[in-house]
C-alpha cells in the first residue's frame, strides 16, 4: 500500500522509480518470461470461462433465436443491436439503471464516509461498533429486498405508519404503485445494503492518511474542515476511487432489488433486468446476447470515465506506487 | 463413482421404472396421487416446481430445450401448451386415451388443452373465476345479484357505497387474465389466426377492445378502486376484499376456503363472472393444469397409463377435495364430499363457469402477447381509449421480434 505522501512526492517518487527499472538486463528479461509463465495457466483459464462465453454471446447477437423455436434461427447481422438502440424501453432502462447508480453512489459515499469516520475515530466498544455497521452487508440482497419491499407495503408495511407525519407519506400511499416511489424504494433498499461495503473500503483508505500530516495541519491553524478537504480526501483519493468505481458498476449490474420488488413494473426496469427478461424469460437468445454485448460496452465506458475522472494509476491504488 | 451408481442401482431398486412427474406447488395433493397411481410396473415420484407460473415455463422449457430425458410427466399451466407442442417437447397422446379425455372433459377444458387440432396435454383440473362479493355490502346496494350483472353495474355499486372491487392488475399474468376476460366477454378476441405463428392477426384494436378498456378506466378512475390496484394480485385481492371496504371480487374459486374461521367466510355470497357489456354473456377467465408427457421420455407408454390414471373422474374429485383445485369434468364434480365443502350451488356455479370460460388465445406466442398487453395495459389509470390502438400496434411489432419486450 502507498504510503501516505502529497502527490508532488508522489510524482517524484514515481520518475525515479520509471528510471530506475528502464534499462532492461538479462536478468529483469529472465524474470518476466518466468512471469509469463506462471500467469499463463490463469490467462487460459480465464480465456476458457470468460472470453469464450463473451465471444459466444457476440456471435449469438446476430441471429433472431428462439430457444423454442429452434428451426427459425436466421442470421440478421446487426439488426438485433438497430432494434434494441431504436426502442424507447433501451433508453428508459439505461437512464434508470443511470438514475439508480448515480443517486446510490452519491448517497453512499456521503455515509459511507461518515460511517467510516465513525469506525475510524470511534474508541469505545470498537469492535461492536465496527460489527455492527456491518452487518446490512453481511446480508443476503434479496433477503434485504424482501425485508424493505415488506416495510414499504400497502398492506403490512411500517413505513406509512411511522411517516405519515411527513407531508408527502399519506397512510395509503402506494410505494410501489407508480415510478419515482418504487425507484424511491429501489435505492432506499441498495443504500442499506451496500453503505457498508463503501465505509469499509474508505475505512481502508482513511487509515493510510498520516496522523502526523493532520497533526501537522492542525499546528499550522487549519480548521477541522480545512484538514478533511486538504489533507485527508486528497490523501484518499485512490481509494475513493476504488471504491467509487467498485460500487458504480455494481450499482450498474443492478438486478436483485428490482426482481423482488416491482419485477420491473412502474418503469423501473434496470438494463440487466431488460436483458435477463429476453434471454431467460423470452428466450430471445439472439436479442438477449446483443443486450449482454451493449451491457459490457456501456460497463466498460463506466470504469474508463470514472479512472480518468479521477485521474488516478490504478496500479497506485494497488499500492505498486 | 462406482459407489454412486451403485447406490443409484439400488435406489430404482425391484419397483421396476421410476416415472418422475414436476408438479406446480400445492398442499401435497398430487404427491399423494403419485402414490396412488403408481403400480407394480412403475413407481411414481414428484419434484415440485416454483411457485411462480412463469419461473415454471422457464425451468421446464431449459430442461426440455437441452433433451432432459429426466422428466417423465409434468403439470402445465394452460397457456404454456402451444408453445411447448409447437416447439416439440411434448408427446402425441394415443388415440384411445385422447378420445377417452374429450368425452370425460369439459369443453373450455378441451380447447386449452389442444393445439393443432390436436389433444397434447390432458385436462387434469380446471380452475375458473366467478364474482365473489359481501353480502352485507349488496344489502345496502340497490344491485340485483340474483340476474347477471356488468363491470359497470359492480364499479358504481362499489363507488356509490364505499366499497372496493378487488381485481388482479399488477404487471404479471393475472392481469392478462383479466383483460383477456374482458375482450372475450365483449365477443372479441385478442388475436386471430393463431396457426400464422407470429404472423397472426392481432384484433386488440377492435370494438371489444374499447368495451374492455373502458370497464378498466372506469374501475381504474373510480373511488370502487382499490389504493393497491396497480399492483393487485390473487393474494392482496383476498385481503382487500376481506377488508371493512371489501365489496366486490373476482377471483378463483380457491376464495371459498381462503377465509377458514373468520367472520367474514360467512359474509360470502358468489354470482357468475359480471358481463362487459350489457346483453353478452360473460366469459369467465381459464385456469387449471394439463398434464404433459416428455416427448424425450423413455419410458412413453408408462407415462401415458400414469396420465389416464391420474386425470380420472375419481382422482380428479380425489384431488379436488385435497386441494380445493376443481376437476376438469363433469364426472369429477359429482363427489359427496365436495358437495358437502362447497354446496351445491356453487358447484353448479363453477361447473357453469368452466364451460363457458373462455381460455387464453392458443398460441406459442402467449407469453409475447401477454407481456404485450402488461406493458401498454399498465398501470390500469392509463388506460383509456387510445390503449388499444397502442396496444395493437406494439403487439405487432413484439410478435415480429421488432421491439424489446
Amino acid at each position: 500500500m502507498s504510503t501516505a505522501v502529497s502527490p508532488d512526492q508522489r510524482s517524484t517518487t514515481r520518475k525515479t522509480g520509471r528510471q530506475a527499472r528502464s534499462p532492461s538486463t538479462e536478468r529483469s528479461r529472465a524474470e518476466n518470461r518466468l512471469g509469463l509463465k506462471l500467469v499463463a495457466p490463469a490467462v487460459v483459464l480465464m480465456l476458457l470461462v470468460t472470453a469464450y462465453p463473451m465471444l459466444q454471446a457476440l456471435y449469438l447477437s446476430l441471429f433472431r433465436y428462439r430457444l423454442t423455436n429452434p428451426d427459425d434461427r436466421q442470421f440478421i447481422g446487426f439488426d438485433n443491436y438497430v432494434t434494441a438502440l431504436s426502442d424507447q424501453l433501451f433508453w428508459q432502462d439505461l437512464w434508470n439503471t443511470v438514475v439508480i447508480m448515480v443517486v446510490t453512489v452519491a448517497v453512499e459515499l456521503v455515509i459511507g464516509f461518515a460511517f467510516a469516520m465513525v469506525m475510524h475515530r470511534v474508541i469505545f466498544a470498537r469492535g461492536v461498533i465496527r460489527t455492527s455497521i456491518l452487518i446490512p452487508y453481511g446480508i443476503i440482497t434479496v433477503v434485504s429486498a424482501f425485508a424493505w419491499q415488506f416495510a414499504f407495503s400497502l398492506n403490512n408495511g411500517f413505513v406509512n405508519g411511522w411517516f405519515s407525519w411527513l407531508p408527502w407519506i399519506a397512510a395509503d400511499t402506494n410505494w410501489f404503485g407508480d415510478h419515482w416511489h418504487a425507484m424511491f424504494a429501489i435505492m432506499v433498499s441498495e443504500i442499506w445494503k451496500t453503505t457498508p461495503f463503501m465505509a469499509l473500503l474508505l475505512l481502508a483508505g482513511l487509515s493510510q492518511v498520516s496522523e502526523d500530516m493532520i497533526e501537522a495541519a492542525k499546528v499550522d491553524g487549519a480548521t477541522w474542515w480545512q484538514r478533511l478537504w486538504k489533507v485527508i480526501l486528497p490523501n484518499m483519493r485512490a481509494a475513493i476511487m476504488v471504491a467509487v468505481l467498485f460500487r458504480a458498476l455494481d450499482a450498474f449490474r443492478i438486478f436483485d432489488n428490482i426482481f423482488v420488488m416491482t419485477k420491473g413494473a412502474q418503469e423501473t426496469e434496470s438494463s440487466s433486468f431488460l436483458t435477463y427478461r429476453q434471454v431467460i424469460e423470452q428466450f430471445q437468445l439472439g436479442m438477449g446476447s446483443a443486450l449482454s454485448v451493449l451491457l459490457f460496452l456501456s460497463v466498460l465506458v463506466l470504469a474508463y470515465g470514472i479512472v480518468k475522472l479521477f485521474r488516478v494509476d490504478l496500479s497506485q491504488a494497488r499500492g505498486e506506487g | 463413482m462406482v459407489l454412486l451408481s451403485s447406490a443409484l442401482a439400488a435406489c430404482g431398486g425391484d419397483s421396476g421404472t421410476e416415472l418422475i412427474w414436476y408438479t406446480n406447488p400445492d398442499t401435497g395433493g398430487q404427491a399423494k396421487l403419485a402414490e396412488k397411481c403408481s403400480t407394480d410396473d412403475y413407481t411414481i415420484t414428484t419434484q415440485v416446481l416454483p411457485q411462480d407460473a412463469s419461473q415454471q415455463r422457464i425451468q421446464l422449457v431449459r430442461r426440455l430445450a437441452a433433451g432432459d430425458t429426466e422428466i417423465d410427466l409434468m403439470s402445465l399451466d394452460p397457456p404454456f401448451t402451444a408453445e411447448f407442442a409447437e416447439a416439440g417437447y411434448l408427446a402425441d397422446i394415443p388415440d384411445g386415451l385422447e378420445q377417452k379425455l374429450t368425452d370425460q372433459s369439459f369443453e373450455g377444458a378441451v380447447d386449452a388443452a389442444t393445439w393443432e387440432d390436436q389433444m397434447v396435454v390432458a385436462p387434469f383440473w380446471s380452475n375458473t373465476q366467478v364474482l365473489w362479493y359481501r353480502k352485507s355490502f349488496v344489502e345496502k346496494t340497490d344491485l340485483d345479484v340474483s340476474q347477471p350483472v356488468t363491470w359497470e353495474q359492480v364499479i358504481r355499486a362499489a363507488d356509490e357505497n364505499g366499497g372496493k372491487v378487488a381485481v388482479q392488475a399488477n404487471k404479471y399474468e393475472g392481469y392478462a387474465v383479466w383483460i383477456n376476460a374482458l375482450f372475450e366477454g365483449a365477443g372479441g378476441r385478442l388475436v386471430e389466426d393463431v396457426e400464422q405463428g407470429a404472423d397472426a392477426t392481432v384484433t386488440v384494436d377492435s370494438p371489444a377492445g374499447e368495451d374492455a378498456a373502458r370497464v378498466v378506466e372506469q374501475l381504474a378512475s373510480s373511488k370502487a378502486a382499490p389504493a393497491d390496484l396497480s399492483v393487485s394480485n390473487e393474494g392482496t385481492a383476498v385481503a382487500t376484499f376481506g377488508s371493512d371496504a371489501g365489496a366486490f371480487m373476482v377471483n378463483w374459486t380457491f376464495v371459498w376456503t381462503a377465509y377458514g374461521d373468520d367472520p367474514v367466510s360467512k359474509d360470502i355470497g358468489f354470482t357468475r363472472y359480471p358481463r362487459t357489456v350489457e346483453g353478452e354473456e360473460s366469459a369467465p377467465p381459464y385456469g387449471g393444469i394439463g398434464l404433459g408427457v416428455n416427448a424425450a421420455t423413455e419410458s412413453r407408454s408408462e407415462a401415458m397409463s400414469a396420465v389416464e390414471c391420474i386425470t380420472s373422474p375419481e382422482n380428479q374429485a380425489f384431488y379436488a377435495n385435497d386441494s380445493g383445485n376443481m376437476p376438469a369434468s363433469a364426472a369429477g364434480y359429482d363427489d359427496p364430499k365436495l358437495r358437502e365443502t362447497y354446496g351445491q350451488d356453487l358447484l353448479d356455479l363453477f361447473q357453469q363457469s368452466v364451460e363457458a370460460a373462455a381460455p387464453r388465445t392458443v398460441s406459442p406466442y402467449w407469453s409475447d402477447i401477454s407481456l404485450s398487453l402488461q406493458s401498454t395495459w399498465h398501470p390500469p389509470s392509463s388506460v383509456d381509449g387510445q390503449t388499444p390502438g397502442q396496444s395493437a400496434d406494439f403487439m405487432s411489432q413484439a410478435l415480429q421480434a421488432e421491439r424489446l419486450l
